[in-house]
């Protein structure tokens, strides 16, 4: 029923995505989303298409997986592509009405969709193949540098990871006290929105109870176990660079070098 | 009237990592009246099945006929189902969410459409009927505590006067005392009102006391369906299924082994008793 949001959703397999340290994944993250956002021109774009594609085949998750995490935002896309289609002022392409496409607004439309949908594909590609642990682990070791100044980096990355781990609990619970007051003749479909707002009562009040529960129960185990925040902290697993990540590294550079290089060239 | 599974089958998350099958060709009749314990370990399948009897999942193969209706038949109202057969799930206490438990136990009532003042009536019975003290109709349900929780979230179904009733593990959780009223409590509803009962529990001991029919669910399969005393008499193979017969099974199949004339088939302590007493009394 709830299984649609993908976000933050680890889809388990056997590749060499997988394996990868987080750090290098999220490093190559932001160089994907600098190159989408700063590329020029069809042999920059064909190349970011090609790389994408490379990594979805490496990485063995099914495609239909990442378009999962598209459903969410389709509403923001429509919008924002018509908003751009038809406010960017230019040259006239079509005109209907008071209504005016503009050469250059349906250059910005189509820009600006294949942007959103590489990042959310992109990112959806690191979510997938990283768990929730790995990735918070990666956030914190890249943020380091950032105690200095300080931000409490921990601290940070700890609310980060208990609150990716509630995401899936929450959606079950969801399901779960849904389904009960569906059983007792709920009905959250029919209506119209005052109607359905309030179908919504019986779902919302014991979904909040659980998570404050569920929030005092958490707290209270950290407690018990001493837990102390980010000082003198060893981990389980700690994270360390194989040749895969150097790799990696290097041909991260190379495309944004090239990405960057493509920028100056006519086509 | 009945109700009929016919070879359901359920896989969970098909065609991908996830894929699990639930249920595996299960076929069931279950008679107007009966009182059934489905016993199983964790993950045997015992919650799947039960969410196909009102519709809550919907199997991947095979069909269910409520009262002679294919109930995946497109102009089957499930919602209709629902009220038909109540379904208490693991932990009902979750569900609650009114201002008050009477309101709360209103809730159902009032979805199925009924006057003001049938939902007032049925809310009363069924408080009464599952032994909640009236001081407690005006308080907030976050204040009762777990074993009157319980209580109220049940007589939130009740109210709904299912046909069925199904209760997925109405004992979890509570201290031995709590659940033998909790239990007593559902075999005095079935009395009084001779629906069907379908209690599912990993507790032997539990269910033989009450049920006249036990189904035992292995591996997302129908592994035994009968008597209890027939049932237990597989007390061999359902150790291998991670279950147990009640002690007193082992008891007896002692007793017997070691040369004493007793019968096998008593499943609960008083039955146990009496076989004993007219042993000791024959001899």
């Amino acid at each position: 029923m709830l299984r649609e949001i993908t976000l933050g959703q680890y889809y388990p397999a056997d590749s060499p995505i997988h394996k990868l340290d987080p750090r290098t994944k999220l490093f190559t993250t932001m160089i994907y989303i600098i190159s989408i956002f700063c590329f020029k021109g069809p042999v920059a774009f064909a190349v970011i298409t090609a790389a994408l594609a490379m990594v979805i085949y490496l990485s063995k998750v099914p495609f239909s997986y990442m378009v999962r995490g598209l459903k969410t935002i389709v509403f923001i896309l429509i919008f924002a592509g018509i908003l751009n289609l038809f406010m960017t002022p230019g040259r006239e392409l079509v005109s209907f009405w008071k209504l005016t496409i503009s050469y250059e607004g349906a250059k910005n439309a189509s820009l600006m969709l294949f942007r959103m949908i590489y990042l959310i594909i992109g990112t959806s590609v690191m979510t997938l193949t990283t768990t929730p642990n790995q990735l918070t682990d990666g956030l914190e070791a890249a943020l380091k540098p950032m105690k200095k100044i300080k931000v409490p980096v921990h601290e940070i990355a700890m609310m980060m990871s208990i609150a990716l781990r509630f995401i899936p609990i929450l959606i079950e619970e969801t399901d779960k006290i849904m389904k009960a007051q569906m059983a007792r003749g709920a009905d959250f479909e029919s209506g119209g929105l005052i109607k359905k707002t309030k179908a919504m009562i019986p779902l919302l009040v014991p979904l909040f109870v659980s998570a404050f529960r569920r929030a005092n129960d958490l707290a209270l185990a950290m407690e018990a176990r001493c837990y102390s925040g980010g000082e003198g902290r060893t981990k389980m697993l700690p994270l360390k660079y194989e040749n895969r990540d150097r790799i990696t590294y290097v041909i991260s550079i190379v495309y944004l070098v090239a990405i960057c290089v493509l920028r100056r060239f006519p086509f | 009237m009945s109700l009929i599974l016919d070879n359901i089958s359920h896989i969970y998350s098909r065609g991908d990592a996830y894929e699990k099958k639930a249920l595996d060709g299960v076929s069931l009749k279950i008679e107007d009246g009966e009182f059934i314990g489905i016993i199983g370990h964790t993950g045997s399948g015992k919650s799947t099945l039960i969410q196909h009897l009102n519709g809550l999942l919907k199997a991947t193969e095979g069909s269910i006929y409520f009262n002679g209706q294919d109930i995946y038949d497109k102009d089957y109202d499930l919602r209709d189902l629902r009220m038909q057969v109540g379904m208490v799930f693991q932990y009902p206490e979750h569900q609650l969410f009114d201002e008050t438990v009477f309101k709360d136990v209103c809730f159902g009532p009032r979805n199925q459409g009924l006057p003001e003042k049938d939902v007032t009536l049925r809310a009363y019975e069924a408080l009464k009927n599952v032994g909640l003290d009236e001081k407690y109709y005006d308080v907030s349900p976050f204040e009762l505590s777990g074993g009157q929780k319980r209580r109220a979230a049940i007589a939130g179904v009740v109210a709904m006067k299912p046909q069925v009733l199904v209760l997925d593990e109405p004992t979890a959780g509570l201290d031995p005392q709590g659940r033998d009223e909790i239990l007593d409590m559902i075999a005095e509803n079935h009395q009084r009102y001779g629906n069907t009962v379908i209690l599912v529990s990993h507790s032997m001991e539990d269910v033989a006391k009450y049920v006249d029919r036990i189904i035992v669910m292995d591996d997302g399969q129908v592994r035994f369906d009968g008597e209890p005393k027939v049932v237990f008499r597989h007390y061999k193979e359902l150790e291998e299924i991670g279950l147990a017969a009640p002690q007193v099974t082992y008891l007896m199949h002692d007793l017997k082994n070691a040369g004493y004339p007793v019968s096998c088939d008593a499943t609960t302590v008083d039955e146990a008793k009496n076989e004993i007493m007219k042993m000791l009394g024959r001899r």
